[in-house]
């Protein structure tokens, strides 16, 4: 796994709070560091690869490991 | 003008189930650098309360679904008991906190984290005789053409 700055852990959080959650922790954070997004919801799939379209935040990475699914954004 | 998105929202609703839609697009908006505004009419004023009250009513709602199946059999009639109500209201609670849905307080205060604007229809507060001093701080009175002012140039307008 790549490495990152921030962890930021969603789990068992649902739509649309493991969004909102790492909207607040990407702006505490400086551009081009990366966040790491732990959630369980599955509709995070889709959910962050959204929100990077739209916020320009780079989704590095979006993998799903025992059962929960990880994101890595990078801060644009 | 700035090259900001918008999004304007009426809420009209004042159940706890019509309560999510405005608040959850609301605040995901405004995540992703919408300015929004959301005008609160009729019933949707109850939304603004400080102390929330809301409940669901499975009265007149074919399409909620009911713990042990009771929507395919239990009477409609049934569904207009005292109590029914409340008893509805708690177990949506409980199944909503269960299954991480955040409340509505969180996400009405997730909302005004993120400078999303309330305006309470300023008719319909006079027309209902609420008290102003009943509704959170920080939000706006207005009338339709306050809302237009908006919406007028939003990208995305909903009508909940």
């Amino acid at each position: 796994m790549a490495n990152f700055d921030q962890e930021l852990d969603a789990s068992g959080l649902n739509c649309p709070l493991p969004i909102l959650r790492a909207k607040k922790s990407l702006s505490g954070m400086g551009a081009g560091q990366v966040l790491h997004i732990i959630a369980t919801d599955p509709g995070s799939v889709k959910d962050f690869e959204a929100f990077s379209k739209q916020t320009g935040n780079e989704l590095m990475e979006s993998r799903e490991e025992g059962g929960k699914f990880h994101f890595m954004i990078k801060k644009n | 003008m700035s090259d900001e998105k918008k999004l304007a929202i009426i809420a009209t609703k004042g159940t706890l189930d019509w309560a999510y839609p405005p608040f959850i697009l609301a605040s995901t908006a405004a995540a992703l650098g919408y300015e929004t505004q959301i005008f609160f009419t009729f019933y949707g004023l109850q939304l603004l309360r400080k102390k929330l009250a809301l409940k669901v009513s499975p009265l007149g709602n074919p399409g909620m679904p009911m713990p042990l199946g009771m929507d395919k059999w239990f009477p409609v009639l049934g569904t207009a008991i005292p109590g029914m109500e409340s008893i509805m209201t708690m177990m949506m609670k409980s199944k909503m906190k269960a299954k991480g849905v955040a409340s509505v307080d969180e996400l009405r205060s997730l909302c005004l984290e993120a400078d999303v604007k309330m305006i309470a229809c300023q008719m319909t507060v006079d027309l209902f005789d609420m008290n102003p001093s009943s509704f959170i701080d920080g939000i706006e009175y207005g009338g339709a053409a306050t809302f237009f002012e908006f919406a007028g140039e939003s990208d995305v307008c909903l009508y909940i």
